[in-house]
């Protein structure tokens, strides 16, 4: 706890509270999670997130760990992935999952909403070029229903071309039949998921305290 | 003027059958209360079964007057019609009741607006005190009908497994700790605040209480703490609310009932014998949990079981529902046995045989099972309140102001307090925190009903001489919670603007993205290297489907993930719309028509990818063709079958046609394209449809080369016979085998194929008389097996692989 405290008061700790909205005991802990997986590196890299074992298991890993070298999630202005990435970058993608605040105004939900889904929104778009497209869309869902084996390999094609029509339908209205529905804009990104309460489920608990040293969980004062 | 006029002749007849229908239930309902006012006494608790024909006959001279007319009275001979009302009487008015309860109902939703303005629960007893007034006026003793054996035995119980099994599991586990906090703590604290301050009122000079002692004031306190499942189902459900708030007061309402349950027992036991003692304390923290516990553990265990047997009920499908019912149902009872909390063994046992249910049983008993939850629930929920209204006129009441007052006020004090307090506490834990209007929701939305008046009958009126007080108190509280908060939440709720519930129809995109989401904030959890809710969640979803789901769900189907599972449903719902839609023509909402397959696929698809993709492609529409002209034959000789005590005849949603359903829908894609080059040499240049579908085969002809260069002419009747029978299915679900010309043309008509071919020709008519090639075979196909068996698939039809229970 005292290193926690003494971490607090460097300036660069205060800078990226203010650029993430991360407590200093949540930097300080994710800095501590951060030198763990880079093994006291400076930078980290796919291969230091591809170690870890829980990860193993989860279908769409390679898009989440890609999701943490992509430009387009720093807060700058710039696209491309980057082989490493230094400890602000990774908080900054972190910070896409903090919780929102108790009273927030509708602009201010509407910008958290925006964000939540722009991160989404750029998983699924690899090649950046402001579209979903149907290959990119089928691609998704077959990581999704990887771990189902042959089974998944072919709904997964059905399930995506269905979910195809349904974007095109809900955000075209009528198409010519000799109209051709490019991809999912980030706008229709927004459309269709107006119903997912996106700023209420994309978030996860960032611990306060350690839990290495201390047993229990705290997570009072997150804001 | 002449529209006017065919108006208003419009809208008459159904004024006048409404009122003629009302007029039908008020005689009803005089009816009833005469006749239930007549025969009161032994009602449904039917202690005097044994009672002899002595008293028979007193009986029958009240038992109304058109009971008398029927009334023969013969010396010695042969009686040739007798009158035996004892005989049937416990049935016959508990039928009685159920009907009039029913009629209720309907009367209650025929009235225009009416709906809108008064909760159906605060009709309802109405109607109750009505009902009671009537028995009463009739001169009768008004019968115990909300006796605490039939409430908590028949009356709670399918109202609790529907909350149950619908439960609305992701959102309820989301907010466990929020709710756990309101029902453990929350109720606690009502419970001893409540009756805590009413003792101290009760010591008050000149309020004549002074004789009311501490415990039974806690137990009062107890009892009318917790907050009613029934009550807080029948105004929540209208006022549709966001899922947050509902599922917090009503899991709250659910959960609560271990500790009322602890509570009432603990003060019971002790009110006798006085002291309580630390010791006792603790014995009674022991208490609740193991009640609580036990509770989830007995429902569970009979969830599991539930599951497992219907695994094996394949063969005889019609019980099937029924295995659901009596499982749950023992939970409940073997809960009770040994006092532990049977809504919470109810609940766990219904949440718990969901998944398995329903990934085993067929289609059919699923809506089977559904609307028997959904009927008997109701029923219940209609009875409970009308028999609250019959027994507040019933009771013998003993109002005091002060006891009255003081309670209805303490109760909403301790309820804002409570709320208040423990959001303050729960906040800091929570992601998604509380608002001030959510806390007023969660507060104002605490009503109390039967279960209180229930458990209050329960107690022993030598132990508590103030029962009668108690129970007076009781039903004010109750009213004034269901009328004044009831009526009151649902404008509260426009006026705060409340967020309400949004569709409850998801959508593939929506389903694929909480798949997504949920495998993103695991692996975002396990990148920031702590193990929180969804890295736990994760894992017992991981757990569940490699050991529990092999075990409990039977064939192949546990291997599925959520996700295709989801996709076959929608599917399944299309097409079942599609068909019902009379229609091919038009597709269901969730994939409109008017966007079509080619506005998404890329235009020009690069030569490696469209040489991969042709032979996969097409051999698997091939196949499915095949396997559908199977099940085809297969349903040819089902069709035929005669009378089966274990099924239902010929049934398109069984097994086997679930596929074959899906398939189907697949297939219009297809199909469209294909009877379009096939079926139709010459185009019809102006049907929209036409064009969509040529145009549709466009970018895609390589399906047709292949299909004409496999079975030339024959594929059209492939496409055409396999969707007829089925749609006829779907309309003459209950005639009988043997489809006639007309349910032919009626099955044409279904698929809509006729209005593509000729869009010239009357449905009816063109139907019949098809294009030779086509309607002849496809009776001929119907008819002569064998000619469809070589057009369509060389080898033999196998039955077992379709899944066919009823086959032989």
């Amino acid at each position: 706890m005292g290193a926690l405290q003494s971490l607090s008061d460097e300036p660069e700790y205060r800078e990226l509270a203010e650029k993430t909205g991360f407590s200093f005991e949540q930097i300080g802990i994710l800095h501590k999670r951060f030198k763990q997986l880079s093994h006291n590196e400076d930078m980290l890299r796919r291969a230091d997130l591809d170690t870890i074992p829980d990860l193993a298991c989860n279908p769409i890993r390679t898009q989440i760990i890609e999701a943490f070298f992509d430009k387009r999630n720093f807060h700058q202005n710039g696209d491309g992935t980057v082989e490493e990435i230094s400890f602000e970058e990774f908080l900054v993608v972190m910070s896409h999952f903090r919780p929102p605040a108790l009273n927030m105004t509708e602009e201010q939900r509407e910008k958290v909403r925006r964000e939540k889904l722009r991160f989404l929104f750029n998983m699924h778009d690899t090649d950046n070029d402001g579209t979903i497209t149907l290959e990119e869309y089928r691609h998704v869902v077959e990581e999704l229903l990887s771990r189902s084996g042959a089974l998944g390999k072919e709904t997964a094609k059905g399930i995506a071309d269905a979910a195809m029509l349904e974007v095109a339908s809900i955000s075209m209205g009528h198409m010519e039949p000799d109209e051709f529905y490019e991809g999912i804009t980030f706008e229709h990104f927004l459309k269709i998921l107006k119903d997912i309460e996106i700023e209420t489920k994309m978030n996860i608990r960032f611990l306060n305290m350690d839990t290495t040293t201390l047993c229990n969980r705290d997570s009072s004062s997150i804001r | 003027r002449v529209l006017s006029g065919t108006g208003y002749g419009g809208i008459h007849p159904i004024f006048l059958e409404r009122g003629l229908l009302l007029l039908v239930m008020l005689i009803f309902l005089e009816g009833t209360a005469l006749t239930l006012g007549a025969a009161s006494s032994p009602d449904i608790s039917a202690q005097d079964n044994t009672g002899g024909h002595e008293h028979l006959d007193d009986h029958q001279g009240i038992a109304g007057s058109n009971d008398r007319t029927n009334y023969t009275y013969t010396k010695k001979a042969f009686p040739v019609l007798s009158l035996d009302y004892h005989h049937i009487q416990v049935p016959f008015e508990i039928s009685l009741w159920v009907l009039l309860a029913s009629l209720m109902k309907l009367g209650f939703h025929l009235i225009p607006r009416l709906s809108s303005i008064v909760p159906e629960s605060c009709l309802l007893i109405v109607v109750g005190l009505l009902v009671g007034g009537l028995i009463k006026l009739a001169g009768e003793e008004v019968p115990p009908v909300l006796d605490s054996n039939l409430f908590f035995l028949c009356l709670l119980p399918p109202i609790i497994l529907d909350a149950g099994y619908f439960l609305p599991i992701r959102p309820f586990m989301e907010n466990i700790g929020t709710i756990l906090m309101f029902a453990v703590v929350g109720t606690l604290w009502n419970a001893f605040f409540v009756g805590g301050l009413l003792y101290a009122v009760c010591q008050i000079e000149g309020t004549y209480l002074s004789q009311v002692e501490l415990l039974p004031c806690l137990l009062f306190g107890s009892i009318i703490s917790a907050v009613d499942p029934v009550a807080v189902l029948a105004v929540f459900e209208e006022i549709h609310i966001n899922e947050l708030l509902h599922i917090l007061v009503f899991g709250e309402s659910l959960l609560n009932d271990a500790v009322t349950v602890v509570l009432y027992h603990l003060f019971e036991e002790y009110s006798g014998a006085g002291e309580v003692t630390p010791m006792d304390v603790v014995l009674g923290v022991i208490c609740f949990l193991i009640v609580s516990l036990g509770g989830i553990a007995v429902g569970a265990i009979y969830g599991i079981l539930a599951a497992f047997t219907s695994r094996f009920t394949s063969h005889t499908r019609v019980i099937e529902p029924l295995f659901m019912f009596v499982y749950s149902y023992m939970a409940y009872l073997s809960a009770e046995m040994f006092h532990l909390s049977g809504i919470m063994a109810l609940i766990a046992c219904g949440a718990v045989m969901r998944p398995y249910v329903e990934a085993n049983i067929s289609h059919k008993s699923h809506t089977t099972v559904k609307y028997f939850l959904k009927m008997w629930s109701s029923v219940s929920e209609t009875l409970i309140f009308i028999f609250l209204g019959v027994a507040t006129v019933a009771g013998p009441h003993a109002w005091n102001w002060t006891f009255v007052s003081v309670t209805v006020i303490l109760c909403l004090v301790s309820r804002v307090i409570g709320v208040v307090g423990l959001t303050f506490i729960i906040n800091k834990f929570r992601i998604v925190k509380l608002t001030t209007k959510d806390q007023f929701i969660v507060a104002y939305g605490g009503l109390r009903g039967a279960i209180a008046f229930s458990l209050g009958y329960l107690l022993d009126k030598d132990l508590f001489p103030m029962r009668t007080m108690f129970l007076t108190a009781i039903i004010t509280e109750i009213f004034f919670t269901v009328f004044v908060q009831g009526m009151t939440i649902k404008p509260l709720v426009d006026l705060l603007a409340v967020k309400k519930k949004q569709e409850a129809k998801r959508s593939i995109n929506e389903e694929i993205h909480t798949q997504f989401l949920d495998h993103l904030l695991t692996g975002i959890e396990d990148i920031c290297g702590h193990y929180g809710h969804h890295h736990w969640k994760d894992k017992l979803n991981r757990f569940n489907k490699k050991y529990i789901k092999k075990c409990l769900i039977a064939g192949e189907r546990y291997k599925e993930p959520q996700l295709i599972a989801f996709y076959h449903k929608m599917e399944f719902k299309q097409a079942i719309e599609l068909v019902e839609s009379g229609g091919g023509v038009k597709l269901p909402s969730a994939v409109p028509s008017q966007v079509s397959m080619q506005n998404i696929q890329p235009k020009k698809l690069p030569p490696p990818v469209a040489e991969r993709a042709l032979p996969q492609f097409t051999k698997g529409r091939e196949e499915e063709i095949r396997k559908i002209l199977r099940s085809n034959l297969q349903k040819t000789r089902q069709r035929l079958r005669s009378y089966n005590r274990h099924t239902l005849v010929a049934d398109p949603f069984e097994d086997g046609w679930n596929d074959f359903l899906l398939k189907k829908q697949r297939l219009i894609e297809l199909e469209k394209k294909m009877s379009n080059y096939l079926t139709v040499p010459g185009a019809i240049p102006d049907s929209p449809t036409m064009c969509r579908a040529r145009l549709a085969s466009d970018p895609n002809a390589f399906y047709n080369i292949k299909a004409s260069s496999d079975g030339v002419p024959t594929i059209q009747v492939d496409l055409a016979s396999p969707q007829s029978p089925d749609s006829v299915n779907m309309l003459n679900e209950f005639s009988k085998e043997g489809a006639t010309g007309q349910s032919l043309g009626q099955r044409e008509g279904a698929t809509g194929l006729g209005q593509r071919e000729g869009a010239d020709r009357d449905e009816d008519q063109g139907l019949m008389m098809k294009p030779a090639g086509k309607g002849e075979k496809g009776e001929g196909g119907n008819k002569n097996p064998g000619l469809m068996r070589c057009l369509s698939d060389p080898g033999p039809s196998n039955e077992d692989e379709e899944d066919e229970p009823f086959l032989p």
